[in-house]
């Protein structure tokens, strides 16, 4: 089937990225389309967030090109670890420092306040607009940053390991979050590291460690095969409730006890 | 009644002379200005690049004392030039940034140090760039101080959301469309300037003082970064207006009042805010 080219968002072309002389990412091709939810999983090191940072457009590949629709507005989402938690800026305030109109007193504007204010509840995050982000639980700080994201009115949602440095529930709030935005018609491109608490969730999973291994549902890539090339280590992966879960020991002895069967 | 009057009276005093006036006038703005520009030194971890800055100007100071030359010009171009070594240095990779402009400022330093030592008749003014010195306040100091002021004010109202950006979160900024690079040169330049038209007054020593105490202190009062940007530089004002005064009285240097009022101000909120603004303090890892 022929995807009518306004709907590519992102294709990624022969793509090499280095430091220095070390390629980092090698020779990735991958393309995007609107109203994909899509994660790019792998190993430290292996690649990812070089690759969503050259697709941010924050690194330039040696090799290879980037092509992005045009006009293609980018709503990005850092690590939770990354954000300084004792900056003075309240929740509002984060919001809407992405927009940077001409405007000769830095004042919020009523219209800003209420355009954000929609973005929070949105979010289930209403009344907390004066709230200092340290003051927030781990699941709203995350939402705070999507939210900021959202309020650039974005074609694509691009998140560095958003479940990285999160507990559980907040896990699951984020999860739940994504879905229900990818459902209202949001892209979303992710990484992570996280292939039971997140990817195998995912529609689509980009596999890469340096090049892509393999790329499709979790059905077709978490398989023993990609994961033995992804992570070098022999992985089984079980079923579970209809989804694949993987287990990361090769000779785990807890396997045959609990009955799972490897795939 | 007739001993408060006396005191009053007493109070007033110095006011009838005219290098007080410009003193406190001078001193008055730069305290605003490094309150205004220390909010950044604070967040951003720059605290070590005032002192630094300050101290390589100082090299460019003594030598312009000693030639003869325009002072503003002297050490405005001596500071670039330090600047841009600076980065030169820390760009080969082999050494950091903070061991590079270690090794160039405190240079830079030790030449202005062996100047004053070598060449007696300029060492008064030369004295005054390192302790600071509000006797020796000319017109064109005052009118210096107001036009960097101004600026600075103007660039950072203008380009408040910019600012803030590119402070709290750089690489989404940049995402984002946020000349991240452009903000941080402007920051850079607006400090400089800052230190320059300020270090005759409050001294190289203790610049840097003024630059952190009054922003650290704001930090403390407050969550939010529009407010600590108008409480920073009201502390540092505030400072440095009381500082003249006490220094007045007590006969004692001017620009050692306006730090000690300022760091008497800062220990007052560090206890008065109790648990929440020390926790707020933990922020400043740097200092």
């Amino acid at each position: 089937m022929k995807v009518a080219e306004k709907d590519v968002l992102v294709h990624c072309h022969h793509v090499t990225c280095a430091y220095g002389d070390v390629a980092v990412v090698n020779d990735v091709n991958f393309t995007l389309h609107r109203g994909e939810f899509a994660g790019i999983v792998g190993p430290s090191g292996s690649g990812k967030t070089t690759l969503l940072k050259a697709v941010l457009g924050s690194i330039k590949p040696v090799h290879g090109s980037i092509d992005m629709l045009k006009g293609l507005r980018l709503g990005y989402v850092p690590q939770v670890e990354s954000v300084d938690w004792n900056f003075p800026v309240t929740v509002l305030e984060v919001i809407v420092m992405t927009r940077g109109e001409k405007k000769w007193w830095p004042r919020i504007t009523t219209a800003e306040r209420a355009a954000a204010e929609d973005v929070l509840v949105q979010l289930g995050l209403g009344g907390l607009s004066g709230r200092h982000i340290r003051e927030l639980s781990g699941g709203q700080q995350q939402r705070v940053f999507v939210a900021r994201a959202l309020f650039h009115t974005p074609d694509i949602l691009v998140l560095d390991e958003p479940t990285s440095g999160v507990d559980v529930r907040t896990r699951h709030e984020v999860l739940h979050l994504l879905a229900d935005l990818h459902d209202a018609g949001m892209s979303v491109l992710l990484t992570t590291h996280d292939l039971n608490g997140l990817a195998a969730h995912l529609p689509r999973l980009i596999c890469l460690n340096k090049e892509i291994v393999a790329d499709g549902s979790p059905r077709e890539v978490l398989v023993p095969d990609v994961l033995e090339k992804l992570y070098g280590a022999p992985m089984h992966v079980l079923e579970h409730g209809g989804m694949p879960v993987v287990l990361d020991h090769s000779e785990n002895p807890m396997v045959g006890r609990f009955g799972g069967k490897a795939v | 009644m007739h001993s408060s009057i006396v005191y009053a009276l007493s109070l007033g005093e110095p006011y009838g002379f005219q290098f007080f006036r410009n003193g406190t006038l001078v001193a008055l703005i730069a305290g605003g200005l490094c309150g205004l520009l220390g909010v950044f030194v604070v967040l951003r971890g720059m605290s070590y690049i005032g002192h630094g800055l300050s101290h390589a100007v100082f090299g460019g100071a003594a030598a312009s004392a000693v030639m003869n030359f325009n002072y503003f010009i002297g050490a405005g171009i001596w500071g670039v030039v330090s600047g841009v070594l600076i980065g030169r240095i820390a760009r080969r990779r082999i050494i950091g940034a903070d061991a590079a402009i270690g090794v160039v400022t405190t240079a830079s330093f030790a030449l202005g140090l062996a100047l004053l030592n070598r060449y007696g008749q300029a060492k008064r003014s030369i004295e005054a760039v390192l302790f600071g010195s509000v006797l020796g306040v000319k017109n064109s100091d005052i009118i210096a101080v107001l036009v960097v002021a101004v600026l600075a004010t103007v660039v950072i109202v203008l380009g408040y959301r910019k600012f803030l950006f590119s402070t709290f979160d750089p690489e989404v900024a940049e995402v984002s469309g946020v000349k991240v690079s452009l903000m941080e040169a402007a920051l850079m330049v607006m400090l400089s300037l800052t230190i320059l038209v300020t270090m005759r007054v409050i001294g190289t020593l203790l610049i840097s003082a003024l630059l952190v105490i009054p922003a650290a202190t704001a930090r403390m009062l407050t969550n939010r970064f529009s407010r600590m940007l108008w409480i920073s530089p009201l502390i540092g004002a505030a400072s440095a207006f009381l500082g003249m005064n006490v220094a007045y009285h007590t006969n004692t240097s001017a620009s050692a009042m306006i730090i000690l009022v300022g760091a008497a101000a800062f220990t007052c909120v560090y206890f008065g805010s109790g648990v929440r603004g020390r926790r707020r303090m933990a922020s400043f890892g740097h200092l």
